[in-house]
């Protein structure tokens, strides 16, 4: 069992932490303390130093300087199981959990002495049950976790912590892959958390989220402690401004005049594909200087309907007109002939390839067409001018053309991204997710250059699940529920509250009832 | 039609089985063990070929016949030495280690059988492990000659199913080392180390192939010769596909290619064989095989990190 915290003094205290990786300075000199109870923000925009600072926490990595105590007691360093021991869990962004295991094996597993003779399956399914009751986290001890959902998932992540006896948690961007729905009832868990005493250290660079859980915000900067605040002493603003170093504001959206239709659907549906829901009879105008936003809960057709528009699903009914002409074969190539820009949603597996340089990734799309290519022969002076051109214009950060994708951050694959479907000058750009994971400064630029595009006339057809987003940016708002497409909005015509009705399918039976008078 | 059914009725048909079964189980469960922790062990082969050599000699030096089995699984342990060291803090190509792991420990074992006898051109002959008949169940009617007049090292075998069984769905060890397979990640989350448990599980599972190789020169042909193994190893990677990496099901499938291979060394005699050429029947085993691998794999879940090399802080 792990020492009761004492009534005053900090449980966990890190003392001038330095860590250097050759010339960078990851940490340096950072001090922070947590107290039984309490919650606090790391905040920080990535590469600010929050993981390493948790590395060394958890023994990954061996300090230059500075110590680490918990409860009251000095951690030895670079040892990975000390701080595990001591009660400290923690909730990885990439989950560890084994897919074909059930909740209980990956519950149990590293538990109990390796050489034991027998696992003890009744006890830790009892200890699960009490975990589940006292704090509200329910799920299936037998289900194998590969069945379960994301949010199911993270709850079991919670639950490996909490059935170590851990007294201090740390999540890592825990929001970052739930939807608002899931992300309040992860709130609710944390909150039964802090009340029964554990103490939580919440690390993400969503401002709202901090300010809603956490007592003290503690931000980082390029590996220094730019400041320790009270939520009750400041606000969103304030933080983001700490954590940029720079003033934030919001983005502009001027008013346009929406131009004609560059690409409609018309009552167009797709088969389902495993998990990929297909579209039912699915009505959609992207318009020339119109960002056209896509809400919904994820897993509900955005998938199908990105896969479609941009070529790689065919519809099963209905027609697709681009320009105005209906294109009954529909395919990758004419997509891409079309002139319909792709940001994928996910950037790892479909947006670029890992050990590809970034040259190579910066034609993937065009590696066919001069002067990338010429009879038949590559060009790669050419290509190379051209990754240069993206780099420079869209301020990827890399050694290099020549580097490999891989070694890049989110944020400046993305850039890469952008910037290869915004130098073609694309007049229908698809935009899936286009922020996700990336911190504010990334944000900040990509969505200038997602309204830059809609003012030169271009169409874009914005999907994300953060509502906050999709409200700010969209000129007209859909929102998409198993594969149904509501009526559009226009901007600032439904609330939050409005759209999330929508999204639980609520508004389509008064569609249809209306529709049945039509058809009477 | 009535020929075949007599086979079917006849106990030494059905210990023929059992006999012929025996060494492919020790070799699957030494593949599933390496497979269940996430290493491909295309080593089998060879490191079979090791084993029935290292036994064998053992023996014909004067040896015990456990030495002799002790010692088969020590020099099969050697190989998954290398093999682990190679695939698992290193991270090469499990296909390419495996393979060379194959060629080296073949290319061994052929070596030192004839630096050890230079002049010898007929295969000498050792003295096997004798049936050991157990009491009162060997009395049993067609089960008993078939089942339980066996050599102690066919026992042992079946035994082995039972405890890896055991080891793998009932103890920590065991859960770890399928974690090790599934998500290496979450293993070292835990402050388990991955490397010790995939080196652990190579070189069990090696030294269970070996004994698998032994097996054939100490329990079944009582020489050693060259090309013995003839493929055995590369059965046992199929079945362990075909039990779905489960050992009782691979057990089954052990017992189903025994079947089909005893089953057409007697065809061959009957009055059906005289018509046929007889490699049809030499075929007849791995032809039901694959079509029961294809049938019974369907569902199979595959270790999720199986090949796949875990380097700390790679994301």
């Amino acid at each position: 069992m792990p020492p009761r915290e004492q009534a005053q003094g900090p449980v966990l205290r890190l003392d001038g932490i330095t860590k250097r990786f050759g010339r960078l300075v990851a940490n340096d000199a950072i001090s922070l303390s947590l107290h039984g109870g309490e919650v606090i923000a790391l905040l920080g925009e990535n590469g600010a130093g929050k993981t390493t600072l948790m590395n060394i926490l958890f023994g990954h990595y061996t300090a230059d300087s500075g110590s680490v105590e918990l409860f009251g007691q000095a951690l030895p360093q670079g040892n990975p199981r000390a701080a595990l021991a001591a009660g400290v869990g923690m909730v990885h962004q990439h989950f560890t959990l084994a897919d074909n295991l059930s909740v209980l094996d990956n519950l149990v597993l590293g538990t109990q002495p390796l050489w034991g003779a027998r696992l003890d399956m009744a006890g830790a399914r009892a200890k699960l049950a009490r975990l589940a009751q006292d704090f509200g986290l329910a799920v299936d001890p037998d289900a194998r976790v590969g069945t379960l959902s994301v949010g199911e998932r993270q709850r079991v992540e919670i639950l490996k912590a909490l059935y170590r006896d851990a007294r201090i948690l740390i999540l890592d961007e825990p929001t970052a892959v739930l939807t608002p729905q899931q992300a309040d009832a992860l709130f609710a868990a944390l909150r039964k958390m802090v009340a029964q005493g554990l103490s939580i250290i919440f690390i993400s660079h969503k401002l709202h989220e901090v300010m809603a859980i956490a007592s003290r915000v503690v931000v980082l900067r390029h590996g220094k402690l730019m400041g320790e605040v009270a939520v009750t002493d400041t606000d969103p603003r304030a933080l983001a401004e700490m954590m940029v170093g720079d003033s934030i504001s919001p983005p502009e959206v001027r008013a346009m005049t929406p131009g004609p239709a560059l690409l409609e659907l018309r009552a167009v549906s797709t088969p389902d594909r495993g998990n990929v829901r297909g579209l039912h009879r699915v009505d959609l105008s992207l318009r020339a200087g119109t960002i056209t936003g896509l809400a919904g809960v994820s897993g509900n057709g955005q998938a199908g309907l990105a896969d479609l528009i941009a070529g790689t699903e065919r519809p099963s009914g209905g027609e697709i007109r681009l320009h105005g002409t209906v294109h009954a074969h529909w395919s990758v190539t004419k997509a891409l002939r079309a002139g319909i820009a792709r940001i994928p949603e996910d950037r790892h597996k479909t947006g670029t390839i890992a050990d590809f340089t970034l040259t190579e990734n910066a034609i993937l799309e065009r590696y066919r067409d001069a002067p990338f290519a010429r009879r038949g022969w590559m060009d790669w002076r050419a290509a190379r001018a051209f990754a240069e051109s993206v780099i420079r214009s869209y301020d990827v950060r890399c050694p290099g053309p020549e580097t490999r994708i891989r070694l890049l951050s989110g944020g400046n694959m993305q850039k890469l991204i952008l910037g290869r479907v915004m130098e073609t000058g694309p007049q229908i750009i698809l935009a899936n997710q286009p922020v996700r994971g990336l911190d504010i400064g990334a944000i900040t630029f990509v969505q200038g250059q997602l309204l830059a595009a809609r003012d030169r006339g271009a169409a874009v057809l914005l999907i994300s699940e953060d509502l906050d987003e999709i409200q700010t940016l969209s000129d007209v708002i859909h929102v998409i529920s198993e594969g149904r497409l509501s009526p559009p909005f226009a901007r600032g015509s439904m609330s939050a509250g409005d759209l999330g009705r929508w999204m639980v399918g609520e508004g389509y039976a008064r569609e249809n009832m209306a529709g049945g008078q039509d058809a009477a | 039609m009535g020929e075949v059914l007599e086979i079917f009725l006849s106990a030494s048909f059905w210990a023929a089985v059992i006999r012929i079964a025996s060494p492919l189980i020790f070799a699957t469960m030494g593949e599933l063990i390496c497979e269940r922790a996430g290493v491909l062990n295309l080593g089998i082969e060879g490191i079979m070929v090791v084993g029935a050599f290292a036994g064998w000699m053992t023996v014909y030096s004067g040896g015990g016949l456990w030495t002799g089995v002790v010692v088969a699984m020590l020099a099969g342990m050697l190989f998954g030495l290398l093999h682990g060291t190679l695939t698992v803090p290193f991270g090469l190509s499990q296909h390419v280690v495996g393979l060379g792991i194959t060629l080296l420990a073949t290319a061994s074992a052929y070596f030192a059988y004839r630096l050890a006898l230079p002049r010898v051109t007929a295969p000498p002959r050792i003295e096997p492990f004798q049936p050991l008949p157990i009491p009162i169940l060997s009395d049993i009617p067609l089960i008993g000659p078939a089942l339980f007049s066996q050599t102690p090292l066919t026992y042992l075998a079946f035994g082995l199913v039972g405890v890896v069984s055991f080891v793998l769905f009932r103890t920590p060890l065991g859960l770890a080392l399928r974690a090790a397979g599934e998500n290496p990640a979450a293993v070292a989350a835990q402050g388990l180390s991955v490397t010790g448990l995939r080196m652990g599980a190579v070189i069990v599972g090696s030294g269970l192939m070996a004994v698998g190789g032994a097996f054939l020169t100490m329990s079944a042909f009582n020489s050693f010769f060259f090309e013995m193994v003839n493929g055995r190893g590369w059965i046992c990677i199929a079945l362990v596909v075909f039990g779905a990496w489960m050992p009782g099901k691979a057990l089954l499938g052990a017992v189903l290619f025994a079947m089909f291979d005893a089953l057409q060394i007697r065809l061959q005699q009957t009055a059906i064989g005289a018509d046929i050429p007889y490699q049809i029947f030499l075929m007849m085993p791995f032809v039901l095989s694959i079509l029961a691998l294809v049938i019974m794999s369907r569902r199979a879940s595959v270790p999720a990190a199986l090949m796949v090399p875990f380097n700390k802080g790679e994301r």
